[in-house]
């Protein structure tokens, strides 16, 4: 009875996601009138997103796994402290992140003055320094600086997405692997490359999303109209040509992307579907010697790469912090209430999504991450104007966007899970006639919490982060904590802003820690 | 026993005031109404002496506008700036302001019946005198700037200043704008979405000058006493710009519009611009300006294109930045 409650409640979920995102396309669509083209040099601009997308989510998924492996099999004082910090970064707001990296890698940021003031003291080794000699320096703009950006955003989050999938590898397997005397390389063939098979698909994609739908940091950091992105065609569209006839037919063709990939990456990933173990979690074999030194040389990496730019941010806002008057805080208060509503909603759709099998409910919970969050915002401004007084709504409206976007992200995370737990245990529950709440609280809770709390924190995040459905419905009395960094920005107030950027991140991230803590202690 | 009663008759005379209030509902851009723009003031001068209730409403003005069509709740629109009237104006939203102008101290003519300007400013780099010690002399100097001299723009496609740059370069090189904008492409550390983002790159000493406005060093100058930010004066002309108001032609409440337009023009209204809009006053005397105001640079030419020159200029314009700085 509660199999078939699920069979129809998820469906019904599916549905409303999909109209969600496809009512408010069409209705930009309807309203420009006339049909949707594209101009001159479109191609190019769709050239442009997709290539750097591809590289960026080839990039972060090559770099994490060596990272997620290291983690995963290493037990050192601070590893709970890095774990934490893989969530960071994948929840700046990107403007803070931007302006983070820049400290770190820009043309005055503390990369290039240790590169001027270090080489040409080595260079001195070799004869005495004369004026031509300039120290080689490093831009963080064009290519190299969009992929750099979208690595620093994506790299943390992939690499927890591989380390649940480490860790969710039964430690019976590696005892029996020792057991029969396999070395790291036969582990790494027999057990770790099943799971990435399964895991990587899913996390290649969503950061390939991710980066498809980047605009403000491909065009900052792209140094200029080379970089230009469909998410930024769109935007020039709707805000500076109202050319909606054109912007709908820019977004339409972004869901074709995505929808492709999405088929692409499902198609790969599959469960590995060697039986259960006895549930007991948490143990990687690590191998000794030269991968010692390796796993650390990893980790020290990558703390340094993700920490220091995260530090420069909190170093910048310190100072203004103080100083922040009480509408900043209001404005945190709303956010947070924004982002813990957003989280919930978005993880219950997310289970009920996760545990229904059919193809197209699949694609209906990746639907949101393909539609621009611009457009998405223009068309339910389109719906709702002619009902209701729209600026009203700013913060409903906003949760359930919010909602809506981060649904692909914890539905891709659930998923793997909630295919293995149903492989594992779907049959003993069967024949124990275990179904409905009981089921959720016996077998599916404890084995999913590790990953619930994960994804309910990265929702809850980038529920606090968003600036993008805000830009219509600015609401008057409604204004978010992204909305006063930008409005701050705007009016010279640079320490206000970075201050209230930092009160973002804080907050972001305490929320983060908050869910992701009440999923790593069920889990311990 | 009498206390309750004077409460219970002024708190019925409230209620009455507040339900017969009319609101005079006013468009902005969204920095308008933080508590850092100029629109609290403005609210507190209009409230009074109106007998209304001023309430801003935030968001991008014109697709706003576009969007919400004949359904739109506002009566007036603060903010749109000139390189846009045209499209404005091809909506129809718009009713003529009935207002006087002669009050008006713009460098340019200004024979508008529909929008007033309510401030203005021209569109110039600025750069840091502790960093840059020779500043460019001209517009022409920027095509040949000194090694490793980097300008962060905005991008025209995006943001109303970067419009404005392309369409100054526009003015003074014509048919040659490309030709300039192949010279300055390799000194353009980057271009960003809009305005806020290149002048934290400025700010930050990521670059060396930043594209913004001949009123920025004011900023820096009379809140954070600070004199080394100056805005490059070129002898080819800054390109001028101003924003406006306008009354909706679709209003509830006429009258209450018109003597909004009218209150834009008084010393009251402009006096508070300078401070809080950090640009130029539209309708004051240069001695009437805030102490220090006089005494900042002023561009001996100024360029203006009217809004059907700039229309007909902008994708043009736009296009020869675009291939240019795609190369």
């Amino acid at each position: 009875m509660a199999r078939s409650a699920v069979t129809m409640i998820a469906p019904g979920v599916a549905a409303s996601v999909a109209a969600l995102v496809l009512l408010p396309l069409c209705a930009v669509a309807l309203q420009a009138g006339g049909i949707p083209r594209l101009a001159v040099g479109d191609g190019q601009v769709v050239w442009f997103t997709l290539w750097q997308a591809a590289a960026s989510s080839a990039l972060s998924c090559a770099l994490a796994v060596p990272v997620a492996r290291a983690l995963a099999r290493r037990r050192f004082a601070g590893r709970g402290a890095v774990i934490a910090l893989m969530g960071a970064p994948f929840l700046l707001p990107v403007i803070v992140a931007v302006m983070g990296l820049i400290v770190v890698f820009g043309r005055s940021g503390i990369v290039n003055q240790g590169l001027a003031a270090l080489v040409p003291e080595v260079l001195s080794i070799y004869g005495p320094p004369h004026d031509q000699m300039t120290a080689p320096s490093i831009s963080i703009y064009g290519v190299q600086g969009v992929l750099l950006a979208h690595v620093f955003l994506n790299l943390p989050l992939v690499v927890r997405m591989l380390l649940a999938g480490w860790q969710a590898i039964p430690a019976e397997r590696f005892r029996l692997a020792q057991t029969l005397g396999m070395g790291p390389r036969d582990i790494g063939r027999h057990l770790e490359r099943p799971m990435l098979i399964a895991v990587l698909p899913g996390a290649a994609l969503v950061v390939f999303l991710v980066c498809l739908s980047s605009f403000a940091v491909a065009l900052t950091l792209g140094g200029g109209p080379r970089a230009t992105t469909v998410e930024l065609a769109i935007y020039q569209a709707i805000m500076f040509d109202f050319d909606l006839a054109r912007a709908s037919a820019l977004a339409l063709l972004q869901v074709v992307l995505c929808l492709s990939a999405a088929l692409l990456a499902g198609r790969m990933a599959l469960p590995a579907g060697f039986g259960a173990g006895l549930d007991r979690q948490g143990f990687v074999p690590a191998p000794p010697g030269w991968r010692r030194g390796g796993d650390a040389l990893w980790i020290g990496a990558a703390v340094l790469f993700l920490a220091v730019p995260l530090g420069a941010v909190a170093l910048g806002g310190l100072p203004g912090l103080a100083d922040l008057p009480g509408s900043v805080w209001a404005a945190a208060a709303r956010s947070l209430g924004v982002a813990t509503l957003a989280a919930a909603l978005a993880v219950t759709a997310a289970l009920v999504l996760a545990g229904a099998r059919a193809r197209w409910i699949g694609l209906a919970a990746m639907l949101p991450m393909t539609v621009s969050g611009l457009v998405l915002g223009t068309g339910l401004f389109v719906l709702l104007h002619p009902v209701v007084r729209v600026q009203a709504l700013a913060l409903p409206v906003t949760v359930l966007v919010n909602a809506a976007v981060a649904l692909p992200f914890v539905y891709r995370l659930i998923l793997p899970e909630m295919r293995q737990l149903q492989a594992d245990y779907g049959r003993l529950q069967a024949a124990l006639g275990l179904a409905g709440w009981p089921a959720f609280r016996l077998v599916t809770l404890p084995r999913l919490r590790r990953i619930l709390g994960f994804a309910a924190g990265v929702a809850a995040a980038l529920s606090m982060g968003d600036l993008g459905v805000n830009l219509l419905f600015a609401g008057d009395a409604g204004a978010t904590l992204p909305v006063v960094v930008s409005r701050l920005m705007g009016s010279y107030q640079t320490d206000l802003a970075a201050a209230a950027a930092l009160l973002l991140v804080g907050t972001s991230f305490a929320l983060f820690a908050l869910c992701d803590r009440w999923g790593r202690h069920a889990a311990a | 026993m009498k206390t309750t009663l004077l409460a219970a008759g002024i708190s019925s005379v409230a209620l009455m005031a507040a339900a017969e209030t009319p609101v005079l509902t006013v468009y902005a851009g969204d920095y308008f109404t933080s508590e850092w723009g100029p629109g609290p003031a403005i609210e507190t001068g209009f409230e009074a002496f109106c007998a209304c209730d001023l309430q801003f409403s935030t968001g991008n003005l014109l697709p706003r506008l576009l969007l919400e069509g004949a359904r739109t709740e506002a009566d007036v629109v603060i903010g749109l700036t000139t390189d846009v009237l045209a499209r404005a104006r091809e909506t129809g939203f718009f009713a003529p302001h009935g207002q006087d102008l002669s009050a008006l101290t713009l460098p340019v003519a200004w024979p508008d019946d529909t929008f007033v300007p309510f401030n203005w400013g021209h569109t110039a780099f600025i750069y840091d005198t502790t960093r840059m010690a020779t500043p460019p002399t001209s517009l022409e100097a920027m095509r040949n700037l000194p090694d490793g001299v980097k300008v962060v723009i905005q991008d025209p496609r995006t943001s109303i200043s970067g419009l404005a740059l392309v369409l100054w370069v526009k003015a003074v090189y014509g048919a040659e704008a490309g030709a300039f904008w192949a010279d300055l492409a390799p000194h353009i550390l980057t271009v960003t979405k809009d305005w806020a983002e290149s002048y934290g790159l400025f700010t930050s000493k990521e670059a060396d000058m930043v594209l913004s406005y001949t009123t920025s060093p004011a900023y820096h100058l009379f809140a954070e006493r600070d004199a080394t930010k100056q805005a490059a004066m070129f002898p080819e002309g800054h390109y001028f710009m101003a924003e406006t108001a306008a009354k909706i032609a679709a209003t509830d409440q006429p009258a209450l519009a018109e003597s909004f337009l009218a209150w834009v023009l008084t010393p009251a209204f402009q006096q508070v611009i300078p401070a809080a809009n950090w640009s130029l006053p539209s309708a004051l005397p240069v001695a009437d300006w805030p102490a220090g105001w006089a005494d900042l640079p002023m561009p001996g030419k100024v360029l203006f294109l009217n809004e059907t020159e700039a229309e007909t200029l902008r994708l043009e314009a736009v296009e020869e930045w675009r291939a240019a700085l795609s190369q």
